[in-house]
């Protein structure tokens, strides 16, 4: 296999963008990538999406999306795993590449959900329909499940799950694309209104409009396209039970461990190498269980670290500097694309305010469900 | 002798009180309770309808009857709010309690006797001795209109009889149906509240049917009101049955653990069924039990039973009905009552 | 709901009907052809018994359209004594008082309906002790 790097990149702002369809968003995103690395010409393209057809009717987004790119004629398809479809765009585009099949390719990612869909209604046909979606148990109510478990098991505290909401907010008012960039207080976190018992409103990412697109190239061409390359070390997908009734232990993410374990290895690395870390916060007991599962902390100890600094910018490894999911934004699809964004930025040093000193190696979590598919991919500086 | 060979009820959990109801319409709550004598009625919840309350009572059935569900070959629920205008509940019932698919199922309706209609054909199937054994239940979730004298009793729940002829815990000794068209309750198409004559529902319908059963029915066996334990009429409120019994030559003693409506309210098609099931909870072998329903329209059906030895030997393996009306369960406003009776507009 | 969809599950929702592997012995709640333990194609037809104990659970504040009217309502995972698991509502309590360890009962209830013309739809949900 080749070496493959990340040459370009390019995002729509995430939050509320009443004046953007979904095929404007991909657009716009794959414009920036593309004139990023002064290219008009793509092999192929992988469109992460989680539900185009439930949010906006529209199935079918490769050709649409290469289409509507001027670009119709290239090899495109969507790539979906509910909220880790971003994440297995990119490691489909990767193998492309890695294979020696295609030279250029884009790996994109997006989603819109606030065109009036029953957005509670879409996501929890990301859990299993006929056993959990039909007895009325909606997305956060399953990690509401999960962090009840956490807590019954290692103690963690409501102010745990706080810790995480202040800290990814901290973040992501430094993002100029976030799609919330005020700070939070644990105060305000632990008094927002209740979702499902124990998660709140500020512990859960919002619904969120927008798209992110990556360019891939084999690394001995990558500086046709960039002087500040980023590699691809290694890609690891799992899965694990999609129903939370079917796992030994609804406190632990077995997917998270095994694709994280399968992209270490394919690395080369220990979890201790990371510099710096885009993890699945779509609820803050998320970032708890998936730094555990990752090995990032000990077991019970995720709730520890955010209230510690350890993850926070300036922290011994800093997790989720772009604001998370819960600050960033979580548009379900382009979510896998905007951490790898994140992790390309920080890698090249440019990531402003955020930038992590001496980032050599970083690390990109995407999950879908309740943890019952994960994608990781680590990163490192050229 | 066909009779009963297994028997369960169910009341819902959740509860309101007469003097809830009349404070929201500004009435006062000692005049209701002492002129309808009802305390409080039950209240199904969102998720509970004719046909789970039919399962939950049918299942307490199987376990004192004992035997195979596959061996009953004939399921019937009356209601009159059975949650399919055209689609049977017997059908979602037989599946649950995996009864079928070799089994005869309809749907009964006859205003608040449905229950017994289903028992009298059950029954009648067993005695013909075309099935061997067969289900009748009645079961109801009916509605009174807001501000209306119904919305004091109006109530959910119901009981389940297998009937067959071996190992029975009360035998069948006779029945005796009296009906004539009398409209003094009625609920077109489409309406989703039932109306109803006032006045004229007691005297020319309600009494007129219940004595005129109950009569043809001592008359038939032979026996008088006193060789009997227990007497349990349909229970419209409070009063009407205990008038009824009186005038009929019955006792306190005999009408008063058949009498279950001042906490349950009116569970119409459950009505006398349950009561019937609170009497075989507590009856001993040999007492004789008369029970007479009402279906508004108007119709009486009337059934003298005699317990046997079994029953005090398997009752134990269901809960009694007393247990369901005194234990565990929980109060609404009215506010909470009208929201999960589906009272409140929405969109839908 | 789609009948289609609806019909095919009424074994497993009405009767709790599951297998259990002859491999491992594992009960799986639906029926499985392939146990999600071993692997093994071959296994039992069985059913859970109607109570079990809460693993976790939740009181959803935010639910899904048609749930509308229940809400706030507690859910859980209960296991029942075969050792499987299911994910249900629990109802008839005040939802706060619901915990893992929660001893509870399976009771035959109306799961959900579509406005006032879809079919209706039954399955089991569980009622503290």
């Amino acid at each position: 296999m080749r070496e493959v790097a990340i040459v370009a990149a390019g995002m729509t702002r995430f939050g509320e963008l009443w004046q953007s369809s979904l095929r404007d968003l991909f657009v716009e995103a794959a414009l920036e990538a593309l004139s990023g690395a002064e290219t008009d010409h793509v092999d192929g393209i992988y469109v992460g999406n989680m539900s185009g057809g439930q949010f906006v009717g529209q199935e079918h987004l490769g050709p649409l999306m290469a289409d509507y790119l001027g670009m119709a004629g290239v090899a495109a398809t969507r790539v979906e795993s509910a909220c880790a479809s971003g994440g297995m765009a990119l490691r489909a585009a990767f193998f492309d590449v890695a294979s020696g099949a295609s030279d250029l390719v884009l790996a994109a990612g997006l989603e819109k959900m606030n065109d009036g869909a029953d957005v509670t209604a879409v996501l929890a046909s990301a859990a299993d329909q006929e056993t959990e979606a039909y007895h009325g148990i909606t997305f956060p109510g399953l990690y509401a499940m999960i962090a009840r478990a956490h807590m019954e098991e290692y103690g963690t505290t409501d102010e745990d799950l706080a810790a995480v909401s202040v800290k990814n907010h901290a973040h992501g008012a430094l993002n100029p694309k976030a799609q919330f960039r005020r700070k939070v207080t644990a105060e305000e976190v632990m008094n927002s209104s209740l979702v499902a018992a124990p998660l709140r409103l500020l512990h859960c990412s919002p619904v969120s409009d927008g798209a992110a697109a990556v360019l891939l190239c084999p690394l001995d061409r990558a500086k046709e396209f960039t002087d500040r390359p980023v590699r691809i070390m290694g890609t690891g997908a799992a899965t694990g039970s999609m129903a939370l009734a079917d796992r030994q232990d609804p406190a632990f993410l077995d997917a998270v461990s095994l694709s994280a374990g399968r992209a270490y290895k394919m690395a080369g690395i220990k979890p201790s190498d990371v510099d710096v870390a885009e993890v699945h916060d779509c609820f803050s007991i998320a970032e708890i269980c998936v730094t555990e599962a990752m090995c990032i902390v000990d077991r019970g100890k995720g709730g520890e670290a955010a209230r510690s600094g350890f993850t926070s910018l300036g922290g011994k490894l800093p997790v989720n500097t772009s604001g998370g999911l819960k600050s960033k934004g979580h548009p379900v699809g382009a979510t896998g694309i905007a951490q790898t964004i994140e992790i390309f930025e920080q890698l090249r040093g440019e990531s402003g305010d955020r930038q992590v000193k001496d980032a050599h190696i970083g690390l990109a979590q995407n999950m879908g469900g309740s943890g019952a598919s994960s994608v990781v991919h680590v990163f490192q500086r050229v | 002798m066909a009779g009963i060979v297994g028997y369960g009820a169910f009341v819902p959990r959740n509860r309101i009180k007469s003097e809830e109801i009349a404070r929201q319409w500004g009435k006062d709550p000692e005049t209701i309770r002492r002129g309808l004598l009802l305390e409080e009625k039950s209240v199904p919840g969102i998720d509970e309808d004719t046909i789970t309350i039919s399962v939950a009572a049918a299942r307490s059935a199987l376990d004192r009857a004992g035997i195979d569900p596959q061996k009953i070959g004939a399921v019937y629920i009356g209601s009159e709010s059975h949650p399919y205008a055209v689609k049977p509940s017997g059908t979602v019932v037989a599946d649950a309690l995996g009864i079928g698919p070799e089994v005869h199922v309809a749907d009964f309706e006859f205003a608040c006797k449905a229950g017994t209609e289903a028992m009298f054909v059950a029954y009648g199937l067993v005695e013909a001795g075309k099935v061997e054994y067969a289900l009748g239940i009645g079961a109801d979730t009916s509605q009174g209109a807001p501000n209306d004298a119904l919305e004091f009793s109006a109530s959910a729940g119901g009981a389940a009889f297998i009937f067959g002829t071996r190992s029975t815990l009360a035998d069948v000794v006779d029945t005796y149906s009296y009906t004539s068209d009398t409209p003094d309750f009625w609920r077109r198409e489409g309406e989703f509240y039932p109306r109803h004559g006032g006045r004229f529902t007691g005297e020319p319908a309600y009494f007129k049917h219940v004595l005129a059963a109950s009569r043809g029915m001592l008359e038939k066996t032979g026996l008088k009101a006193a060789d009997f334990r227990y007497a349990v009429f349909h229970m419209p409120n409070g009063k009407f049955p205990l008038a009824a019994g009186k005038q009929l030559g019955f006792k306190k003693e005999q009408l008063e653990t058949g009498w279950v409506v001042n906490t349950m309210g009116n569970t119409y098609s459950g009505s006398s069924p349950t009561g019937l099931a609170a009497i075989l909870d507590v009856a001993e072998p040999d007492d004789l039990i008369l029970i007479t329903s009402f279906g508004s329209g108007a119709g009486s059906d009337s059934f003298v039973l005699r317990a046997t030895a079994e029953l005090p030997k398997r009752r134990g393996h269901a809960p009694t009905v007393r247990s369901m009306l005194d234990g565990r369960r929980r109060y609404l406003t009215y506010g909470e009552y009208a929201k999960v009776r589906e009272k409140i507009i929405v969109n839908t | 709901m789609p009948s289609p969809r609806y019909w095919r599950e009424i074994p497993n929702r009405y009767r709790l009907e599951a297998s259990r592997c002859c491999g491992c012995g594992r009960v799986s709640y639906p029926p499985r052809r392939v146990c999600p333990s071993c692997g093994a194609q071959d296994w039992k037809a069985t059913h859970l018994s109607p109570h079990g104990k809460v693993v976790t659970s939740t009181v959803v504040h935010v639910p899904p359209t048609d749930f509308l009217m229940e809400a706030p309502y507690a859910m859980a995972v209960v296991e029942t004594p075969e050792g499987a698991r299911l994910m249900v509502q629990v109802v008839d309590c005040d939802p706060d008082d619901v915990k893992p360890g929660t001893e509870v009962t399976l009771e035959f209830r109306l799961i959900r309906k579509e406005g006032l013309s879809g079919i209706l739809c039954y399955g089991h949900k569980a009622v503290p002790v």
